[in-house]
């Protein structure tokens, strides 16, 4: 009796609205038992109260590593190298292939050039077709400067390269540019490991920041790609692009939940202002629109 | 953890033998296993429901729990179901042209591009065609540069207009650049839009009507979640596409966005993509997808 007004239909229809948003089936079961169990404590719900509780239990999910205050670019102050000179924050991007990496890149840059932060790109995707390209039409776009080698070239002497070069002009952030990578390929993804490994040489603590790009339309296989891309970089961070369309992207629940990995950034088009702080109530509301 | 379907069905249906009479409640809880699975592997939600609906009157109809294994007839069912549901008559692609225009449709960064070389590729050297590559993405940074480079790396000639900001006109060049230089297929590749971009989804329109392409093709991720349904129809109604190229089935997905589209579209799958370079093409097998939805 106590569930009056929480009945199998409305649940049901949750069930419906958060698989629909591609929160996969263990993550809205477990959404559901905890609206059950405030249910049971507290009775007599009408749909207002119920919404706000559903809210309240996602972004919950999201919580730990989400505070939903950030609405700022931001990059930590660091302490300077054991040589006296300035470190810059570096950011190496990863992610499987189109889902968004590279435009990401290009929309950070133009936020943190905006925050009156000396950017330096470099363009460690050296494998797709007219990558370096695309990565320069960005950095011209955004005026910061560009560090690549020839298309074929070893992407961890490119990164190797870019981070010489930001030392050397006392840059405050790094974005290194990745290929596109299926998870499932081991040497890939040892590609990646040894990429990483190699800017260390430059910068002893980078990267700071290892940023997974997820698209939003992706469904249950964003876990394995965050799974994969967590034991090969320790991946600290996400984005999920693509939000201008009508996918939800739910997946990142879970994964955020799972991994404990804040979601930093959506991306909601194309052009170079499309990028925003991740903000957990927006997003969850925008499973009911 | 289970990890596949028949596992998890072994697994319902030991329960349902250790009851000892056999209820219309153990069945339920089967099918609900499929439905999992289903909803795991992408399926869209609507789908999957209609599917073990389905796939409850046929196990009924073959009296499955009096079988020795009804597990394994349980899973057969499915996998038919799935197969017949994706499958069809095989159509290829219709080069009945002079020349043969055959226009890509899709998502950004679902691989259209690269689709194009592909398929230029296997044209070239399996058809023996003479194909001619159309740069129509003024939009996306160094599109053109990147189709450039795709046609070199297969030597396929590629026409491409820096500068014009107007696809329908390069579109239409590009086909009379063709028809000028002896190609007898076109291949347009065109920019990644969303369903929800009017003014994109008319331009692709507007392309469509002035080319009349013989055949249309909408590119997918096989990565694709529950969006997959809602993103063919809007392509579908404005396109009415001939085909569906399903893309970067190298990885691990399950891929259940194959039996999403299908259902509402009903279009055949045609190829799938399975990897990054010119050779990962390969035409689409109902039965392995199914298989491969089902994690077995
Ligand atoms: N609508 C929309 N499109 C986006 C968004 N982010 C990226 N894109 C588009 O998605 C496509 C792929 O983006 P890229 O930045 O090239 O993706 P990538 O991950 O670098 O791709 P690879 O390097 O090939 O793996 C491009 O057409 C982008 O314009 C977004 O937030 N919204
Ligand atoms: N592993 C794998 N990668 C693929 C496959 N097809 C395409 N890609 C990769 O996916 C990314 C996007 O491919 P594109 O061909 O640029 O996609 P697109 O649809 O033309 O993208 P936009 O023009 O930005 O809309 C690139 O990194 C490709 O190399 C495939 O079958 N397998
Ligand atoms: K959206
Ligand atoms: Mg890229
Ligand atoms: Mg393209």
């Amino acid at each position: 009796a106590g569930k009056s007004k929480v009945d199998d239909e409305v649940l049901d229809n949750l069930e419906e609205v958060l698989v629909s948003s591609d929160v996969g089936v263990n993550t809205t079961l477990k959404v559901i038992e905890r609206i059950e169990e405030r249910v049971s404590k507290d009775k007599y719900l009408g749909t207002d109260e119920l919404n706000q509780i559903l809210r309240e239990e996602i972004a919950g999910l999201l919580s730990e590593t989400n505070t939903g205050e950030e609405t700022e670019y931001t990059i930590p102050d660091l302490p300077p190298q054991s040589d006296g000179t300035k470190t810059p924050y570096v950011l190496m991007v990863v992610g499987v292939n189109g889902v968004g990496k590279t435009t990401t890149i290009g929309k950070l840059a133009y936020q943190f050039k905006k925050k009156g932060l000396n950017v330096v790109l470099g363009a460690a995707d050296t494998f797709r077709a007219a990558a370096i390209d695309q990565l320069q039409v960005w950095a011209d776009r955004v005026d910061v400067p560009l560090v690549k080698q020839a298309m074929g070239s070893d992407p961890a002497s490119v990164a190797f390269d870019t981070l010489k070069s930001a030392v050397a002009q006392d840059a405050d952030v790094v974005i290194i540019d990745t290929a596109g990578r299926l998870h499932n390929k081991i040497n890939l993804m040892n590609e990646l490991t040894k990429v990483k490994r190699v800017m260390q040489k430059v910068v002893t603590d980078a990267p700071h920041d290892v940023l997974l790009v997820l698209d939003g339309s992706t469904g249950q296989n964003a876990f394995e790609q965050a799974k994969q891309f967590t034991a090969a970089t320790e991946v600290t961070s996400l984005a999920v692009t693509k939000l201008d369309g009508t996918a939800k992207g739910g997946v990142v629940i879970g994964i955020s939940d799972q991994f404990k990995i804040p979601v930093k950034y959506i991306g909601v088009g194309e052009g170079i202002e499309d990028l925003q702080v991740f903000n957990k109530f927006e997003f969850v509301d925008s499973f009911f629109k | 953890m289970f990890n596949n379907l028949s596992d998890k069905l072994d697994k319902a249906l030991h329960v349902l033998k250790g009851h000892g009479s056999i209820t219309e409640v153990n069945v339920a809880e089967t099918l609900k296993e499929v439905r999992r699975a289903l909803l795991d592997a992408d399926v869209n939600f609507k789908i999957a429901k209609q599917f073990t609906t389905t796939v409850k009157e046929k196990a009924l109809g073959q009296d499955v729990l009096t079988t020795l294994q009804p597990g394994q007839l349980m899973v057969k069912i499915v996998k038919d179901e799935l197969t017949e549901l994706m499958g069809g008559d095989a159509e290829g692609i219709n080069l009945s042209g002079t020349p043969s225009v055959i226009l890509m449709s899709g998502l950004q960064g679902s691989g259209k591009t690269t689709f194009s070389g592909k398929l230029a590729n296997y044209l070239k050297n399996k058809k023996t065609k003479k194909p001619l590559l159309v740069a129509c993405d003024v939009y996306r940074p160094a599109a053109i540069d990147q189709l450039h480079v795709v046609g070199e790396q297969i030597g396929v000639e590629v026409y491409s207009d820096k500068g014009n900001t107007d696809p329908v006109a390069i579109a239409q060049a590009g086909i009379a650049h063709a028809k000028a230089n002896g190609h007898n297929v076109v291949i347009i590749d065109t920019a990644g839009r969303l369903a929800v971009d009017e003014a994109m989804m008319t331009e692709i329109s507007n392309i469509h009507a002035a080319i009349k392409p013989q055949e249309t093709l909408f590119v997918v991720d096989s990565m694709t979640g529950q969006d997959a349904v809602n993103t063919a129809k809007a392509f579908n109604d404005v396109l009415n596409f001939d085909g569906v190229i399903l893309t970067k089935l190298d990885g691990d997905t399950r891929g259940g966005a194959a039996i999403s589209i299908k259902s509402v579209v009903n279009k055949p799958i045609k190829f799938i993509g399975t990897g990054e370079k010119m050779e990962a093409i390969d035409v689409f097998y109902p039965s392995r997808m199914a298989d491969r939805i089902l994690g077995m």
